[in-house]
């Protein structure tokens, strides 16, 4: 009966409606968490899965040998290899696609890889403008590799101690 | 001014009017487009987000200001479509309907004493008579959509204005009683006095009961069951796009500024200052206006939804017994001595 009643003025009163309106009224003068995204963006961690890439030693040469434990891995398959020797004996790919249309930027063809050849780089704002520009060959991968190396790298030495 | 009379002879008091109404309609127009701007603004800093701040002027960003402008434009270029199944007439006629009530109604509102295009002693009734005018063009509009969604949300606008027209009606009654006039300007000098002298002390219900009503006779949040972009997509006005969705868009808004007029003039004393030492102006109905816009802002950031059934009962079970309950104290009250104290 008495909580009846109590329900009753608090309801009639306004009394819930201006808590409500007061909550939001703080919010209003409260500091603002947007991040204005070009201009700012949030810190991302040294294990970052953004866009692939394909590494190269410090002498220039591909480390990919072509294993295809990335391929066997994928769980969306993505990836296709395949794979020749070279005049110099060495097995090394002659083609290697990663479809970023099908991968779901897991990091197992990273976490598979025995030469630390295929990595997952920071960049996660690419595009592609008509069908099929988002399905990235050797070529593409490696130039990847190459421009942004120095961060790649970086990240890895931050991640060591706990590989 | 005066060579302009002689100049123009008997067609000076038409064109003189139409300078008038020129000059309350655009400033109008202006402030509807920047209450949206404010809306988008205050609601995204309630909810701890930024709002619009990219669109400005001459490569300055100036905190959004520019948005506005970028809507309008956009809405101007946009295709306006015609459903097949659509009746072609009433389909235009529709968003007609809705906007000019919302503008016609600003001929007896006063922004001062001498301020007012059209000082009518039925200026109350031309206002209740003008605004009831509205929901015609929701009707209309969802009935000549042909589509299901417009329609539900037209029948929900519908039963939703007719009910709490009642409880604003009666509301205004208690103004009217203690004002003895139907006149605004006679309204508002009534209140004179400072703020404590204002309607809104000794009219308190009416007062809460008409703001309420209001949000829901502009069908905003958390009255807006008959957009319900949630359940009906955005009912009467689904099946509108371009200019047409922007006439729905500017009676929307320019209802709400009316009904914040409106409330600052009848319960906030409209041009009076709130302390006797002030002097009186615009300055004051302005900030008045601008404060109840903040209200139904407010509203919106912190209310869900009611439900069509919760919105049925609050009108017809609690404003309208509140009302005339208040109605009944107040002449009562008028009839003893202590009557000075609702005059």
């Amino acid at each position: 009966m008495i909580a009846a009643v109590k329900r009753f003025f608090n309801t009639f009163l306004l009394i819930e409606l201006l808590k409500g309106m007061s909550v939001t009224g703080r919010h209003l003068f409260a500091r603002k968490i947007t991040i204005q995204y070009p201009d700012e963006r949030t810190p991302q961690s040294p294990r970052f899965r953004g866009l692939h890439a394909q590494r190269r030693y410090a002498n220039g040469e591909e480390r990919c040998i072509a294993c295809k434990l990335c391929e066997a891995v994928c769980p969306a398959m993505a990836i296709t290899i395949e794979s020749a020797q070279r005049e110099d004996g060495t097995r090394r790919t002659t083609r290697y696609d990663i479809d970023l249309t099908k991968c779901i930027f897991c990091g197992f063809c990273e976490e598979a890889c025995p030469v630390d050849a295929i990595v997952e780089t920071r960049i996660f704002d690419y595009h592609g403008e008509k069908r099929g520009d988002l399905y990235y060959t050797k070529e593409m991968l490696l130039a990847v590799g190459d421009k942004y190396e120095a961060q790649i790298a970086a990240d890895r030495a931050v991640d060591a101690r706990y590989r | 001014m005066e060579a302009m009379q002689q100049l123009l002879g008997p067609a000076w008091m038409p064109v003189w009017t139409l300078v008038k109404i020129v000059a309350i309609v655009l400033p109008l127009l202006i402030c509807v487009a920047y209450l949206t701007y404010a809306e988008r603004k205050i609601i995204g800093w309630m909810q701890v987000r930024m709002g619009p701040n990219r669109v400005g002027f001459f490569g300055f960003r100036l905190w959004g200001l520019g948005q506005p402008f970028a809507d309008a434009v956009k809405l101007m270029t946009k295709e306006i479509i015609l459903p097949t199944g659509a009746s072609k007439s009433l389909f235009l006629l529709a968003p007609v309907l809705t906007i000019a009530p919302a503008m016609a109604a600003w001929a007896v509102v006063p922004f001062t004493d001498k301020l007012v295009l059209a000082n009518v002693n039925a200026g109350l009734l031309y206002i209740m008579a003008i605004t009831s005018m509205g929901v015609y063009g929701v009707v209309l509009a969802g009935w000549a959509s042909n589509s299901k969604y417009a329609l539900l949300g037209a029948l929900r606008s519908a039963a939703q204005i007719v009910s709490y027209e009642i409880a604003m009606g009666f509301a205004l009654v208690g103004v009217l009683m203690s004002a003895n006039s139907l006149n605004l300007v006679d309204i508002v000098q009534h209140q004179a006095g400072g703020f404590w002298q204002w309607y809104w002390l000794p009219l308190f219900p009416l007062f809460l009961v008409y703001l309420i009503a209001g949000v829901a006779e502009t069908n905003r949040a958390p009255f807006d069951v008959a957009e319900g972009e949630s359940e009906i997509v955005a009912g009467f006005h689904v099946d509108y796009s371009g200019m047409g969705f922007a006439v729905f868009f500017l009676a929307e808004y320019a209802n709400m500024i009316l009904i914040a007029a409106l409330t600052a003039i009848m319960f906030l004393g409209g041009w009076l200052s709130p302390f006797p030492f002030l002097p009186d102006g615009f300055f004051w109905i302005a900030i008045k206006i601008a404060f109840v816009l903040f209200l139904f802002l407010w509203f919106r950031a912190t209310f869900p939804r009611y439900r069509y059934d919760q919105i049925m009962r609050l009108g017809w079970k609690v404003f309208i017994p509140v009302t005339l309950v208040w109605i009944v104290v107040v002449g009562a009250f008028m009839q003893t001595p202590l009557g000075y104290l609702f005059h």
